[in-house]
Formats: C-alpha cells, sequence, structure tokens
C-alpha cells in the first residue's frame, strides 16, 4: 500500500499566520483546562464527596444530618434514594405503585417499538390505542380486586407521560387539519376559523391556557357538569400543541413544490385522496426535525401543570424537598429530574435522526431489492 | 365550423369556443376557439408567454377559464370538483417538470391513480403499470425511485403514469424543455410511438422536427390568440402572417 501522502512540512510562513496559530492554540489549552477543572469540581461533589444513604433516626424517619455536615462540599442523593418513589408516583397509594410503574415502562416500550419501521402498520396505532386505555384503567383500577385510587391521586411521571402521549396524539390530527383548512382556498369560513384558532392560542402563554381551563372552564359549564382538572389541562395542551404543530405543518405543505398538486389532480385524485398519498407523506417527511423540536418542546412544557397544582413529575419533585428534614437537597432532586427529562428528549430527538435518515432521501427508503 | 364538429360529437374530443383567460390584469387567452378529433395530434408552438400552456391547462381544469365554452368528451369544463375529477381522468398529463411522486416508486407512481381513482387491484394496476413501463422502455426500472432516474426516464415513467389511466386524450406541456439536450431524444422517441398508435395528442413544444413528423396540425399562439394553423408542410414552408415568420426564422435558426 502507498504511503498515505503527508502534507508538506511548511514552515508557517507569515507573522500574521503564526499569531493565529498560537491564539487558537492558547484559547484551546485553556478550554480543556477550564473543562478539566470543572469536570474535577462536579466529580469531587457528585461522587467522592457524595453522601449516598443515611441512617434511620431514634424516630425511624431517616436522620439526614451526615448530608447536612457535606453540604455544600459533597452530593446528598439520599434524598433521591429516599424520595425517587414519591417523585415517580406523586400520591399514588404507596402499595399500589407497581400499577403506574408498569404504565411507565409500557410506555417507553410502546415508544422504543414504535422507532422500528417494521412496526409501523396500521395496527399500530390500535395498538397504541389499547394501551393507553389500559394504562388509564389501571391507574384507576376498581376492577379485578384492584383498589380505585381518584386520578387526584395520581402523580409524577404517569402524568407526564399521559399529558404529552394523549397530548400530542390527539393534537397532531388537530394540526393536520388546522393546516390544511388555512392552506385552503375554497372554504374561506373553514380557512378564517382556523387562521383565528391557531393565532388566538399561540397569542396566549401556554401558562394562562392552563389557568383558564383550570379555573374559567368549569365557570361556562352547566351546573352539574364537571370535568377533571387532569382532563381540563389535557384539552388545554391539545389546543396548544395543536396550534403550534398546524404552522409546522403548514410549512410543509407551503414547501412542497406546486407541480406535485398539479399532477395529483390531473390524475383525477379528488381532494383528500391526493392529501392522502401525495400532499402529506411528503410535507411531513420534511417537517420531521420541527415536529420533533416541537415536540420535545411541548414534552418539557407539560411541567407547567404546576401551576394548577396537578403533580406530573416536575411538582412531585418541588414536593419532595419541600420535607423540612430535606430542605436545601433541590439540587440533587433537580438533577435527577434533570436526568428524566434528559432521556426522554434526548429519545426524541434520537428517533428524529432515525426518521430523517430514513426519509431524507427515497435512496434509504429502499426496501425491496431492486 | 366549430358547430359542424360539435355535431359529430363522438369523433370529436375537444372543443374550445371563444376561450378567454385573465391573469388578474393580464389577459393571456384571448378568444381561443379549438377543436380535437379523436387521433389527431396537434402540435402548439409559439413564443414564451403566449398562452400555449395556459391553453391546455385549461382543457384538464389546472386553470379556469374566465369566458367562453370548453367540452371535453361531451362535458362542459366547470368550477366543480367532481366533473373536472370526471374529465381529469380521461384526460392525461406530462410536465415540463415531470411531477412524478418522489415518495413513492416508479411502479407506485403508476398504480396510485388507476387504484384509487379507476379502483383496479394492486395485481390488475400492477400489471397494467408494467405493460406501460415496458412500452416507454423503462420496465427495468420499475422498484426505483424517481430519484435515481435520469431526467428523461423520469420523464417516459411520467407519461407512463399518465398512460396508465388510459385517457382519451394526453396532454404535453413542453415535456422536453426541461431536459439535457442529450436526453430530448428518449423521450421525444416515446411521444412519436404514441402517435403512430393513433393517440389522441395535445403537444406544446419547441420540438419542430417532431411536429413535422407526427402532426397533424401545428398551431401557433402569440399574446393569448391562435394567429395560424395547418398541417406542417404547409405551416413550415408557406407560413402566412409575418409573427409566425419571424418566429419560425429565430427557433429554426437556434435548431
Amino acid at each position: 500500500m502507498a504511503p498515505a501522502p503527508s502534507r508538506p512540512a511548511r514552515p508557517l510562513a507569515s507573522a500574521r499566520e503564526r499569531r493565529a496559530w498560537l491564539i487558537s492554540a492558547s484559547v484551546t489549552a485553556l478550554l480543556v483546562l477550564l473543562i478539566a477543572w470543572v469536570a474535577w469540581r462536579f466529580l469531587a461533589w457528585a461522587v467522592w464527596h457524595a453522601v449516598w444513604s443515611v441512617p434511620a433516626g431514634p424516630d425511624g424517619a431517616p436522620n439526614t444530618d451526615a448530608c447536612r455536615a457535606a453540604l455544600g462540599e459533597g452530593a446528598c442523593w439520599a434524598v433521591i434514594g429516599e424520595k425517587y418513589r414519591f417523585i415517580l408516583f406523586g400520591f399514588y397509594p404507596y402499595a399500589e405503585q407497581w400499577r403506574p410503574a408498569l404504565v411507565v415502562l409500557l410506555f417507553i416500550g410502546l415508544f422504543a417499538a414504535s422507532l422500528f419501521r417494521r412496526f409501523w402498520h396500521p395496527s399500530l396505532f390500535v395498538v397504541w390505542a389499547g394501551a393507553l386505555v389500559f394504562s388509564a384503567a389501571l391507574m384507576w383500577g376498581g376492577f379485578a380486586g384492584l383498589p380505585f385510587v381518584p386520578a387526584d391521586q395520581w402523580g409524577g411521571l404517569p402524568i407526564t407521560l399521559f399529558l404529552a402521549t394523549v397530548g400530542l396524539a390527539l393534537a397532531f390530527p388537530l394540526a393536520i387539519l388546522a393546516a390544511l383548512a388555512r392552506a385552503s382556498r375554497g372554504l374561506p369560513l373553514l380557512k378564517g376559523l382556523s387562521i383565528l384558532y391557531i393565532e388566538l392560542i399561540r397569542g396566549v402563554p401556554l401558562i394562562s391556557l392552563l389557568f383558564m381551563a383550570s379555573v374559567m372552564l368549569p365557570l361556562f359549564l352547566p351546573p352539574g357538569i364537571e370535568i377533571a382538572k387532569l382532563l381540563r389541562a389535557q384539552i388545554a395542551f391539545i389546543l396548544f400543541a395543536g396550534a403550534y404543530l398546524a404552522e409546522v405543518v403548514r410549512a410543509g405543505l407551503a414547501a412542497l413544490p406546486k407541480g406535485q398538486y398539479e399532477a395529483a389532480s390531473a390524475l383525477g385524485l379528488s381532494y383528500w385522496q391526493s392529501m392522502r398519498h401525495v400532499i402529506l407523506p411528503q410535507a411531513l417527511r420534511h417537517t420531521v426535525p420541527m415536529l420533533v423540536n416541537t415536540f420535545v418542546g411541548f414534552f418539557k412544557d407539560t411541567s407547567l401543570v404546576l401551576v394548577i397544582g396537578i403533580y406530573d413529575v416536575m411538582t412531585t419533585a418541588r414536593t419532595a424537598i419541600l420535607e423540612p428534614r430535606w430542605q436545601g437537597f433541590g439540587i440533587e432532586v433537580y438533577l435527577f429530574l434533570a436526568v428524566i427529562y434528559f432521556a426522554f428528549c434526548y429519545s426524541m430527538a434520537g428517533a428524529s435522526r432515525r426518521l430523517e435518515s430514513r426519509s431524507a432521501t427515497p435512496l434509504a427508503a429502499t426496501e425491496e431489492p431492486a | 365550423m366549430s358547430t359542424a364538429v360539435e355535431s359529430n360529437a363522438a369523433e370529436t374530443v375537444v372543443v374550445m369556443e371563444q376561450v378567454e383567460k385573465w391573469f388578474g390584469r393580464l389577459h393571456v387567452l384571448r378568444g381561443v376557439s379549438l377543436s380535437v378529433r379523436r387521433g389527431e395530434r396537434i402540435v402548439i408552438c409559439g413564443p414564451s408567454g403566449s398562452g400555449k400552456s395556459t391553453m391546455i391547462r385549461c382543457i384538464n381544469g389546472l386553470e379556469l377559464h374566465d369566458r367562453g365554452r370548453i367540452v371535453v368528451e361531451g362535458r362542459e369544463l366547470r368550477d366543480d370538483p367532481r366533473l373536472l375529477r370526471t374529465i381529469r381522468q380521461e384526460v392525461g398529463m406530462v410536465f415540463q417538470s415531470f411531477n412524478l411522486f418522489p415518495h413513492l416508486t416508479v411502479l407506485e407512481n403508476c398504480t396510485l391513480a388507476p387504484m384509487k381513482v379507476r379502483g383496479l387491484s394492486r395485481e390488475a394496476a400492477e400489471a397494467r403499470a408494467m405493460e406501460y413501463l415496458a412500452r416507454v422502455h423503462i420496465a427495468d426500472q420499475a422498484r426505483k425511485y424517481p430519484a435515481q432516474l435520469s431526467g428523461g426516464q423520469q420523464q417516459r415513467v411520467a407519461i407512463a403514469r399518465a398512460l396508465c389511466m388510459q385517457p382519451r386524450l394526453m396532454l404535453f406541456d413542453e415535456p422536453t424543455s426541461a431536459l439535457d439536450p442529450e436526453m430530448v431524444r428518449e423521450v421525444l422517441d416515446v411521444m412519436i410511438e404514441l402517435a403512430e398508435s393513433g393517440t389522441t395528442m395535445l403537444c406544446v413544444t419547441h420540438e419542430m422536427g417532431f411536429a413535422e413528423r407526427v402532426a397533424d396540425r401545428v398551431i401557433f399562439m402569440d399574446r393569448g390568440e391562435i394567429i395560424e394553423e395547418g398541417p406542417p408542410a404547409v405551416f413550415f414552408n408557406q407560413p402566412k402572417s409575418e409573427r409566425l415568420k419571424l418566429f419560425l426564422s429565430q427557433i429554426l435558426h437556434r435548431a
């Protein structure tokens, strides 16, 4: 094998080049030192000086003196060990927490399976719908000897996953309809309604939507009809995400060349046929990165339900450190929370990359041999 | 003249009577009248902006005319989605920019409309697609995606896709204008074969060789009007109007 041609050793020609090299080398060295220092400090706090567990005190409750002594020097991971069940499942009866745990595992499993192309089949929707119904039933209980647990005792991660999954699952079709209505030319009334919906929702902060759903909506309902707080929040989320996703979908529709619409109609396809088979498959593929971006933002936005007193995983984490014994260990709890959010959001980003690599070029989508 | 043709409706595929069309304030079609008999092959030429594309796009309702009458296969064109779909099933169209569906394979491009619009089974649609793909000499590429084909191959697929609907009339809107010169030939050859098999064709093109070889009539349009028409021998050798003489001198010089 011929040796790889090496770059000719050329003396740095000008003073200018030498200076540039010097600057770049010193900046690099400084950055490396800085990163090493930060990493060292973090590891010292998070690992070497950390308190991993605390003994029980005379009253049976954990004695946090060791953590107090290490405060500022080392992390108190004991708080996670003591509180993770509460952070993950909130006020759900302790003995029954295997139910929300099962629900979380079911969600994670289904999300993972949904990433694989060989599971992309219409029946996947049925499986998902079934899983959502099963999860809700399992959470409520009241059958097969499972004690009934009212929705206001649900909390933690299942709430976050419910809000995000059901929210996106329903917001997405809503968004497609709103985008098609807004992009349509023939139906001015529908188009006007869609613009009104999208712009109204986008013009208000999510927090105020949640307040409206939690405080104002019950005022408008006829007496005797009550919608659970969780459901009201869910509706607010669907409307909110729908408006944002609609604009993403609309961008995808607008980006398609006019010729695609023309070719579809010239073949005699109806409006819905050309949308279903020609326009939307392309428009949605083009917008995968933007869609996933909105999904990720929306997943994190579910944490805003804490303002209306729904115990999602963010609220339970904040509640966990209200106990005087554990006050002052917020950093540890929030880091734990950050890891949870990161795991989900990063998985979504990974899913996005998979989808993009499969749809960016039609070459990659070749399944059948030529 | 048009009434005489209309009475013989079975033999007339398209009748246009005094068709007018505006794009905003731009008057793109000024009283265009034309009738196309079954099996007739018509080539339409003219300078850019003369309204020739608009005219054939009015025939399948991609553009809606503002005044006058257009009758396709006995049905008068109106702004009615159902009527337009019915008419479009009978009128195939080939575009300058191919407009294949990039997310579908060549075969899927050809089977989509026959399955969804004509209600063919997948097997029947695929058999028909393979037949027409063979006719445009590209059956071996059926499983590929449009992006994997050359421009000339894509345009031939587009022709096959339109033929799969078994239309009564084919419209070609500058089918070779977006092609690299070396690919024009393969597309023209397919179009010549099609013309010789008796397909009714309306063809907007600057390929005068094609016009001379297959056209029954050549039509010259300028500024939204039909200026002159005639069989190719007369059209090219004895142009009457100054505008056609000028146009021919420009286009033949360029060729």
